[in-house]
């Protein structure tokens, strides 16, 4: 359920996660003073994932699975939140956007207000952060909602509740499209901001065209598979990998509940 | 002596889990939350599920408020709690109670309150034994601990 206002819930979360992160807190006032969803200092070899669910629960264990995979984390309670951290709530470009650097957005897909589909829809619409990968969660397992978010661009769409293979998959995927880049590193953040801002995504950086099969192939280790290995057939295209398994080898494992599902997609959103 | 006693809760901590698990109280998504708990954050498991107290509280009262009202017509909004309690007892692998707010929904949905009061009553049950089988459970886990602890002086 959408939370009074964003910022108090988010600092009001992320004492809570204080709190689960073995730091003890009290729900004392916040010693920073920054208001809670600030852009991500320049930390080029972070990988930063900026993450959009109303409930508190689950805002927390996404954060968790992305913190585990090394990941830095920066969770609003709200599509609203997302576009206004992202700068995008206004009409004029945000004159700090050279300084936030987001490398994927997940968003859960029913929020009140704004769902996670009317949010990739705008994220997809601005020229600054269209390129950048949006996956989206829900707990139902709709093929028309799926198909519809596809459609519209998103990466990959994850069942709930989320596990953390399939996290570790993402964050591999990140790995492997930043390896991949032919400009090599995309997070040299010069570059990046000017190519995100001044010119049309030049197809070189490009994420979706190349990487979009890989994001939802598991690809058996971060670095190699993804640009050899052909498109895999629809039962071994996704996967949910038993919980034990912490290798990425989990490419052939499906659960039956999500086969169905994910054959629909995998063609590349950006191919079109 | 301290030794037979971290196995012998350990034991214990490890026959409650089976239990609710045989019980399809939790599920494998419970397992999962264990997994995010590390030496990093070794008390992830214990607040996940606090907070998860603490909104599921707040809904089912939220609902029971709703519901006990003569003039009650909102059935969207007791549509749209139940998700929020769908959505996180789903994260926490709290299978049972998930499932009987399903069911809650569906009367909801069928704008039944008749359903919905007995479909309140069977959600309040199920999520006060998930309680205080989590609470027995942290009890034993904590202490385990405290055995273990000396057992082994760090």
């Amino acid at each position: 359920m959408g939370r009074d206002g964003g910022v108090s819930c988010l600092r009001r979360a992320e004492m809570n996660m204080m709190s689960v992160g073995g730091i003890e807190s009290t729900p004392a006032p916040a010693p920073a003073p920054a208001p809670a969803p600030a852009p991500a200092p320049l930390d080029l070899d972070e990988v930063h994932v900026l993450a959009v669910d109303d409930s508190l629960v689950d805002r927390i264990v996404i954060e968790r699975l992305l913190r585990i995979t090394s990941c830095k984390v920066t969770a609003v309670d709200s599509g609203w939140r997302a576009l206004e951290f992202l700068g995008l709530d206004n009409d004029k470009a945000s004159a700090q956007l050279d300084r936030l650097k987001v490398d994927l957005i997940i968003t859960d897909y029913c929020m009140p207000g704004m769902t996670g589909y009317e949010l990739l829809k705008k994220i997809k619409e601005s020229s600054n952060f269209r390129e950048v990968p949006v996956v989206i969660m829900s707990s139902e397992n709709v093929l028309t909602r799926i198909d519809r978010c596809l459609e519209e661009g998103a990466q990959d769409f994850l069942l709930k509740p989320v596990k953390l293979a399939d996290v570790k998959r993402l964050r591999s995927h990140l790995a492997t499209k930043d390896v991949k880049l032919s400009n090599g590193n995309k997070r040299k953040l010069p570059e990046d901001s000017d190519s995100v801002i001044i010119t049309p995504p030049s197809p070189s950086l490009t994420i979706s065209t190349e990487s979009s099969p890989p994001l939802t192939i598991s690809p058996d280790s971060s670095d190699s598979s993804s640009s050899s290995s052909p498109p895999l057939s629809p039962v071994e295209m996704f996967s949910s990998s038993p919980i034990d398994n912490d290798e990425d080898d989990d490419v052939l494992t499906s659960s039956p509940e999500e086969s169905p599902i994910r054959r629909q997609k995998m063609r590349s959103p950006g191919l079109d | 002596m301290l030794g037979l006693g971290v196995d012998r809760l350990q034991a214990d901590i490890n026959r409650l889990l089976a239990s609710l698990f045989h019980q399809g109280v939790l599920d494998e998504h419970f397992l999962q939350l264990q997994q995010l708990q590390d030496e990093t954050s070794p008390n992830f498991v214990y607040d996940v599920i606090n907070i998860y107290f603490d909104e599921s509280e707040k809904l089912l009262r939220n609902l029971r408020l709703l519901l006990m009202d003569r003039e009650f017509s909102d059935y969207k909004k007791i549509g749209l709690h139940l998700n929020q309690l769908v959505g996180s007892s789903s994260s926490i692998g709290a299978r049972r109670v998930r499932n009987v707010c399903v069911a809650f929904r569906s009367a909801s949905e069928l704008s039944n309150r008749p359903g919905c009061l007995r479909g309140l009553e069977v959600v309040e049950h199920e999520y006060h034994y998930l309680k205080n089988m989590m609470h027995e459970l942290f009890q034993l886990e904590q202490q385990r601990l405290l055995a273990a602890g000396v057992r082994y002086p760090i």
